[in-house]
């Protein structure tokens, strides 16, 4: 069924009329103005997003609309297309939704820092290039959002310009993410070669009839560069480094940036190019195996790190790993379900971790913390919603989304689901233990805690509330069934009960570790030594990153790029040509005496040459 | 001796005419010299027009000598205006010494 | 005698703008001017343009030169003061003056070697007649436009005479 045009245009396009105004005009504004102008337009949009939806029903079909063609060269034909399906519309409410909760928060946590404007300007135009991201009809589309939101990414975890570790973070999440670009270039240019458009609709078309590929075929490369994509943009193994690192940016960014959006944007990519990879066997189980070793891997770094933000970065890497689990194991719904659940507890996380820093004053360790249960107890209840819920425990939001990816894995491969629900511990054993070390015993710290104004948590009881009932409010899975048939298999009920048995064991370790008797941690670490460095230590990827990637840029940069090629060749020239025009000028000069009747004779010298020069050539 | 010249003979003496309008240019330092010796100039140019004109059996050549005159008649009087102005402020008719322009 | 009367006023003309060229003082150059507009004119009417022949007797020699004069005694210029460089342009510029006209000539007698003889009265198209029905039908536009060139340089004249600038 045809729809008439519902203006989505609209919706991307409020939050960049957002940044356009507080970009160009928001240093005069008062900072009330500027939020209102912010969190408006965000609102508008979500607003909108929701009114489209009413009248788009039940979305059986996408809804593709059309507005002018971009690009027109021999038979290639890229149009400025938007489309919503049921995919784009979870999308939608998530990223529209959480983003004008975090918008309003940030009016609070931001209210005493610098460049107010500056930061409301950025993110409503992340949230531009972020729908546009969701909403593209096309790969073009998609990539032109892709590399908006990196954009954004980058002002923003450098918002800090005078911190020179936010500068370092925010280059590194730019160069990682574009290692990942390049495959998502190359992806499309293959794509281009084997279908000749980057529609969606059309692509898909051509795959749909196409043989499921047992070996690596021109579909398995597709999906695998497409994943490269993901992989920098969703930060799973090997491209995650960039964001634990980008924790650097304010609390709000990590919670709307790198936690609840624009990371998820991989997961979206690949679910939206489902049909690609579903022929595509081998490069499901890289997605697959890729996504539970990060999982994994990440899980156990967030073990043991001291920093409250850099825990919940690592939580992020391996919930988005198991996002990708699921997408690998074929359980694109599961994975978008995880999409959704996460945003609601990681967002929440995120700012009520800064809601605790905000109260402490910027103190981000959480050695220094404890006891604040009875300081701010507001923060504390809302933060546990989420607790509960990342840890699995029924009824609550993780619970459900990490329930179908297990189930899902197991359906695949058993030991998948195995590895899967020693992660499971493991996130619950560190949130916990988060949570124990900031909220309970002793408070260790120097500063006096304050309550978080109402703008700061309003949001997060709002989230608070998606985060218990989201999961089981949501049926996501069953809202995409035109989308992904869900996979058949026994729901066996011991699977879920060993799942929910692992959280439990998690969360029941971290008590005993960290509340019941303090001293065995530490302990443990000396029994463990050269394990739990390892750990602490994050694997010492990023040293081996620095020793074999970066050093050798660097040096190589050094010695041959500067000394021989900007100094030598391209100073050299520069110069040459500066010291040759000089001397021309040197000897030009002499022309220009300001003498008009020796301008005059140079200008009949000149009539006669070429008169001259006319005879000799025949005149004619 | 031929009775009668052909036109290129014209075309020379056209030729002449222009190369000792220029010579004066350049050499004269009087303003009002300098000025007349365009005059001469245009003449030389007016002449080898109607010569043109003769040879083609065309009109157009008279009609392009006579707005020759025509800008040159509007020439002269903005020139000479600004002859009287340069004279006025500074006394003096010798080119070389009206030099603002060189620093 | 079309060749004598060529060559006579030929000869009047280039003697007039030699004469122009070197003298020092404006009001012989004014006069030889006024000579070489003359001869010109002869010539015109032996080219058969008799419009132009009167236009240039009544135009040039009669209001410009008369403006050039008039200036000329208004501003009551003497002979111009000798420079030194004087001597390096003649003994530059008076050979490079001969070698550039001799190149000139050759390139005319090379790229034209048969053009028309002028015979006196063989052109008919020079009348007033003949130049009025073309200005005023083919070149009327441009003809109108001089109008405005005219209108601007009066006032140009004006506005430049003025006291105060």
């Amino acid at each position: 069924m045809e729809h008439a045009s519902q203006q989505l245009w609209l919706i991307p396009l409020l939050p960049l009329l957002g940044f356009l105004i507080n970009g160009l005009f928001g240093r005069r504004f008062p900072n009330l103005l500027v939020g209102l102008i912010a969190v408006g337009t965000v609102f508008g949009s979500f607003l909108w997003v929701v009114k489209s939806l009413q009248a788009l029903g039940a979305l059986e079909h996408a809804h593709v609309e059309h507005y002018y063609t971009w690009l027109e060269s021999g038979n290639l034909n890229i149009g400025v297309d938007l489309m919503i399906d049921r995919l784009t519309a979870v999308m939608l409410l998530v990223v529209t939704g959480i983003g004008t909760l975090i918008h309003i928060y940030a009016t609070g946590y931001m209210s005493h820092e610098g460049g107010f404007y500056r930061f409301f300007a950025y993110l409503n135009l992340f949230m531009f290039f972020m729908l546009t991201l969701v909403l593209g009809a096309n790969y073009l589309m998609v990539f032109v959002g892709w590399e908006g939101v990196g954009l954004c990414s980058y002002l923003l975890i450098g918002f800090y310009t005078l911190k020179k570790s936010a500068g370092d973070a925010a280059k590194k999440a730019f160069i990682v993410n574009r290692i990942g670009d390049f495959g998502f270039t190359l992806a499309m240019f293959l794509m281009f070669v084997h279908f000749g458009s980057f529609d969606f609709k059309t692509v898909f078309d051509k795959v749909a009839p196409m043989a499921v590929e047992q070996t690596a075929g021109p579909l398995t490369w597709i999906a695998l560069l497409l994943f490269v994509g993901a992989a920098g943009k969703s930060a799973q193994i090997p491209l995650y480094v960039w964001l634990p690192d980008a924790m650097e940016g304010p609390t709000p960014v990590s919670a709307l940036i790198h936690a609840a959006t624009m990371v998820t944007a991989g997961v979206y990519m690949v679910a939206r190019s489902s049909v690609i990879f579903l022929r595509a066997p081998e490069a499901m189980d890289v997605v697959a195996v890729v996504g539970l070793a990060t999982a994994v891997m990440a899980a156990t770094i967030g073990l043991a790190q001291n920093d409250i933000k850099k825990v919940f970065a690592y939580s992020t890497v391996s919930q988005l790993g198991y996002m990708f689990l699921a997408c690998g194991v074929g359980a694109f719904s599961a994975g978008i379900y995880h999409v959704v659940t996460h945003a609601f507890f990681k967002a929440l996380l995120f700012l009520g971790a800064g809601s605790v820093i905000h109260a402490l004053e910027g103190e981000q360790d959480m050695r220094h913390m404890g006891g604040l249960m009875s300081k701010i107890p507001i923060t504390f209840a809302v933060l546990a919603c989420a607790w509960v819920a990342i840890a699995g425990v029924p009824p609550f939001a993780g619970f459900y989304s990490k329930d179908e990816i297990l189930l899902a894995a197991h359906h695949h491969h058993p030991w998948m689901y195995w590895v899967g629900v020693a992660t499971a511990a493991m996130t619950a054993f560190y949130v916990s233990r988060a949570m124990f070390m900031t909220f309970f015993g002793k408070y260790r710290g120097h500063h006096h805690p304050h309550e978080s104004p109402f703008v700061m948590w309003g949001p997060l009881a709002v989230l608070a509330v998606l985060s218990l009932a989201g999961g089981w409010y949501f049926k996501i899975p069953h809202f995409l069934e035109p989308l992904f048939p869900l996979a058949e298999g026994a729901h066996d009920e011991t699977l879920v009960y060993i799942s929910v048995a692992a959280g439990a064991a998690g969360i029941g370790l971290a008590w005993l570790f960290y509340v019941a008797s303090p001293a065995l941690p530490d302990s443990i670490a000396n029994s463990l030594g050269g394990l739990y460095k390892l750990v602490y230590n994050k694997y010492f990827v990023d040293e081996a990153y620095n020793a074999a990637i970066v050093n050798p840029l660097v040096n190589g940069s050094r010695s041959l790029l500067w000394r021989v090629m900007d100094a030598g060749v391209i100073d050299g020239a520069v110069n040459g040509v500066g010291s040759l025009s000089r001397s021309i000028g040197g000897f030009v000069r002499l022309f220009q005496s300001g003498n008009i009747r020796s301008y005059a004779a140079w200008v009949t010298l000149g009539c006669v040459a070429v008169l001259v020069a006319l005879g000799m050539a025949g005149g004619r | 001796m031929p009775s009668a010249v052909p036109v290129s003979w014209y075309l020379i003496l056209s030729a002449i005419l222009f190369g000792l309008g220029v010579a004066g240019f350049l050499f004269r330092r009087n303003i009002i010299t300098v000025f007349m010796s365009i005059e001469l100039m245009l003449n030389a140019v007016n002449l080898s027009l109607v010569a043109f004109s003769y040879q083609h059996n065309q009109t157009d050549g008279h009609i392009f000598s006579f707005f020759v005159m025509v800008v040159a008649a509007a020439e002269a009087a903005v020139g000479l205006a600004i002859i009287l102005t340069v004279f006025k402020n500074r006394s003096t008719l010798a080119i070389d010494d009206v030099s603002s322009l060189k620093n | 005698m079309d060749a004598i009367l060529f060559l006579i006023f030929a000869a009047i003309a280039v003697g007039c703008a030699i004469n122009l060229v070197v003298q020092t003082h404006p009001i012989s150059s004014a006069l030889s001017l006024i000579g070489v507009m003359l001869a010109l004119a002869v010539l015109y009417l032996l080219l058969g343009a008799e419009f132009l022949a009167a236009a240039q007797i009544i135009v040039y020699a009669g209001a410009i030169m008369v403006l050039f004069v008039f200036v000329i005694m208004l501003l009551n210029a003497g002979a111009e003061q000798r420079v030194n460089r004087a001597q390096f342009a003649k003994f530059l510029g008076v050979p490079a003056l001969i070698g550039f006209l001799g190149v000139v000539s050759f390139l005319i007698q090379t790229l034209m070697p048969n053009t028309k003889d002028v015979v006196f009265g063989a052109f008919r198209n020079g009348t007033a007649e003949a130049v009025g029905r073309k200005l005023f039908t083919e070149y009327l536009l441009p003809f109108e436009v001089t109008s405005l060139l005219i209108l601007i340089a009066i006032l140009g004249a004006v506005v430049l005479a003025r006291k105060e600038i």
